[in-house]
């Protein structure tokens, strides 16, 4: 058992933990500033800057790709401020011509490319392949303290580690103006703190996570681990710090019992083939929002007299 | 082959995909229209992608009551379901928490996918033959579509279509304004239902065609273009009709005349590039009309700042201004009015003054509100009243 387990599913679990809490701490002041499905956006656009990346160079190697994603989400931000502003259309919107169009072009690119002998599908991408991300070396958990089978551990568990470590570092050392920006941005212009510079620059750090981590565990995962972490542990607390506490101990059970259910679970119920990691990661976050918004404490808005949900339109 | 498949010469198959694909543009973009005005356009995100776990489990139930479980009305209802149920978590989620709607789409979105991804695993080790073709829903295929799966689409379209006719007023109402259509007695949950209800109708109709990840681009691409050329609700919903209807008929017929260019992407972008178009060509709210729109403008000041400064006897050093009086004839290279200058400009100081008196004159208050500096007090006022104005000129008034 500590065997199998170290070989087969500890780095998978590792990562499925990194990914899950790298999209979960931005995505606590995503949600409250109603930017939540820019995470959905980000993970659609990354699709054609992968292809793109592998298009230009020929390879199927991860710095190249991850480049061209980086590229296409920055390509994608702008494109939404520049139709946003040209066409005075509303965010959402604007934000849904451009990143269902890119994904187009994407697939189309991918299709394209795909007759000429390559490999990269579509179903890789939106839903991605925990399960395979193996550490071959780790023979036992003497392995952890082995130099020579810890060189043999996936890249991605570094990558998304570095990831996780620049995204808390982020959030940690700008903690205040952020805090100030996303709850009182004409205060916070007063302030002299420059929020547009940090608007853009967590939407940079959520694209970082994004990138990351769709190239590891697939889109699918990124948009629930930007939101449903956050929004559960926006009904536990009224406390930012606690909130961000919350979210990343719901990002990391979903992980957890993500991958233990779809790994175990089929065996329990008497089948003998695991299902998707990465979809039961995300359902086990639904379930968790769920459980909050029916228990959670703090579930209700504080002035639900005057918040009508017609009123509380879409997203910002 | 692109003309013969642009004028449904490739053989019956692909002519029924392409019309059935026009039929359902067509009705996805009227659709969508009233969810862009009432502001919800994300909320087909939510509903795309919920219709997953409801296909997978259609198929499942199918295929244990011993069907061949890809039969498409059946898929359909059962993505109808999921999403429906999707929907009301949404609105759930929204009503009874704190959570803003938007956290709320992306949570239904992201966890009803994933589950559907779940139960798509389970389904690919039920049995290997049969579940072949279920992944086109995530992205659609019409390669190898069956003639009845065309016409349930077109038809599908063309039902709901008629139901956007029917429901036109109500929904447009709340679109725009609930609180007046709550006063008008509408009920509000029931036209918002009915307005879901058909977004959510063609989505399911759109799945087999567009795939799920891209039919939402159906929904928000055609309404959005179509605003740019008109003002009015009636006209933008028949206007994302015909650019839905556009770009599903182009994008199916380039799609027919080649083996690896996939439907769905190629919809969405043929209704991309009709956006593209819209945003710069379209009058009135085009880039390019406006930018015309601010030349115009400009050049209208600064022919008015050089007549008034030719009037005050000041020479005129603005190059631009003296290049667009030079133009009309006003005035000489060195910045000298010619005869033409010299009526002009008295013109416009005489009319700079007796707007002058009327602002300063609380009885005209409502014309004085149009003071831009450019409109001649003639398309303001009526002779008599520019006549008494007059009187007040006094003899220094008399240029």
């Amino acid at each position: 058992m500590g065997q199998d387990f170290v070989m087969l599913s500890l780095t998978p679990l590792l990562i499925g933990i990194a990914a899950a809490v790298a999209c979960a701490l931005p995505g606590n002041f995503l949600l409250l500033r109603r930017q939540a499905l820019i995470g959905d956006a980000i993970s659609h656009v990354v699709l054609p800057g992968i292809v793109a990346g592998f298009l230009v160079t020929g390879l199927v190697a991860t710095g190249p790709m991850m480049l061209g994603a980086a590229a296409a989400a920055m390509v994608a931000v702008i494109l939404i401020e520049v139709i946003r502003r040209l066409g005075r259309i509303e965010p959402g919107a604007a934000m849904g011509v451009v990143f269902t169009a890119m994904f187009a072009g994407g697939v189309l690119l991918l299709e394209q490319s795909a007759a000429s002998g390559v490999h990269l599908d579509v179903q890789h991408a939106l839903y991605g392949n925990l399960e395979s991300l193996i550490w071959l070396d780790g023979y036992g958990w003497g392995a952890l303290t082995d130099p020579v089978a810890l060189a043999g551990l996936p890249p991605e568990l570094g990558r998304m580690g570095a990831v996780l470590l620049c995204t808390a570092l982020f959030i940690a050392l700008l903690w205040r103006p952020l805090v100030i920006a996303t709850f009182d941005e004409g205060f916070a212009r007063a302030m002299g703190i420059p929020t547009a510079l940090l608007g853009l620059a967590l939407v940079a750090v959520a694209a970082l996570a994004a990138v990351a981590a769709f190239d590891a565990v697939g889109s699918i995962i990124v948009i629930a681990m930007f939101i449903c972490p956050p929004a559960s542990a926006r009904l536990m607390t009224d406390r930012l710090g606690r909130q961000v506490a919350w979210s990343v101990v719901f990002a990391t059970a979903s992980a957890v019992l993500g991958y233990v259910l779809a790994g175990y679970g089929p065996l329990w119920l008497g089948y003998d083939n695991a299902v998707s990691a990465a979809g039961m990661i995300a359902t086990v976050s639904g379930v968790i929002l769920g459980a909050a918004a029916l228990w959670g404490p703090k579930r209700q808005s504080v002035s639900r007299a005057d918040a009508t949900p017609l009123a509380s339109g879409p997203a910002e | 082959m692109l003309w013969d498949a642009l004028t449904l010469q490739l053989g019956y198959n692909a002519t029924l995909v392409t019309l059935g694909a026009m039929m359902l543009g067509v009705g996805a973009g009227a659709t969508g229209t009233y969810l862009y005005l009432g502001k919800r356009a994300l909320v087909s995100d939510a509903i795309s992608h919920a219709t997953l776990p409801g296909v997978v489990l259609g198929f499942m139930v199918m295929v244990a009551m011993g069907g061949a479980g890809r039969f498409l009305p059946g898929l359909m209802l059962g993505a109808a379901l999921s999403a429906g149920l999707g929907l009301l978590a949404v609105t759930w989620l929204t009503t009874r928490t704190r959570l803003h709607e938007d956290a709320a789409i992306g949570a239904v979105l992201s966890v009803f996918f994933g589950f559907g991804i779940v139960l798509l695993t389970v389904v690919q080790v039920m049995d290997a033959g049969r579940q072949a073709g279920l992944e086109t829903f995530l992205l659609g295929a019409t390669a190898g579509m069956l003639r009845d799966e065309a016409v349930t689409i077109a038809a599908g379209g063309a039902v709901v279509l008629a139901l956007v006719r029917l429901l036109h007023r109500p929904m447009i109402l709340v679109a725009f304004d609930p609180e007046y259509a709550v006063g008008q007695g509408m009920r509000l949950a029931r036209v918002d239902l009915a307005m879901m209800g058909l977004a959510l109708a063609i989505t399911v109709t759109g799945l087999k065609v567009v795939g799920l990840v891209l039919i939402v681009a159906l929904l928000i691409i055609p309404p959005v273009a179509a605003r740019f050329w008109s003002e009015r609700a009636g006209h933008v919903v028949m206007i994302a009709g015909i650019i839905g209807g556009v770009a599903g008929y182009l994008g199916a017929a380039v799609s027919a005349t080649a083996p690896d260019l996939p439907t769905g992407p190629l919809i969405v972008l043929a209704a991309f590039v009709l956006f593209v178009l819209s945003l710069l060509m379209a009058p009135g709210r085009g880039v390019l009309a406006a930018a015309l729109r601010h030349l115009r403008f400009q050049r209208r000041v600064h022919l008015r700042q050089g007549l008034l400064a030719l009037a005050a006897g000041q020479p005129v050093y603005e190059p631009l201004t003296l290049r667009l009086m030079r133009r009309a004839g006003l005035a000489r290279a060195d910045g000298v009015a010619t005869e033409a200058g010299r009526a002009m400009a008295a013109r416009a100081r005489l009319d700079e003054r007796r707007w002058q008196i009327l602002r300063s004159d609380p009885a005209f208050e409502a014309a004085a509100a149009r003071y831009d500096g450019l409109t001649p007090l003639e398309e303001v006022l009526t002779g008599d009243q520019i006549a008494a104005l007059d009187r007040g000129l006094g003899p220094a008034g008399t240029v």
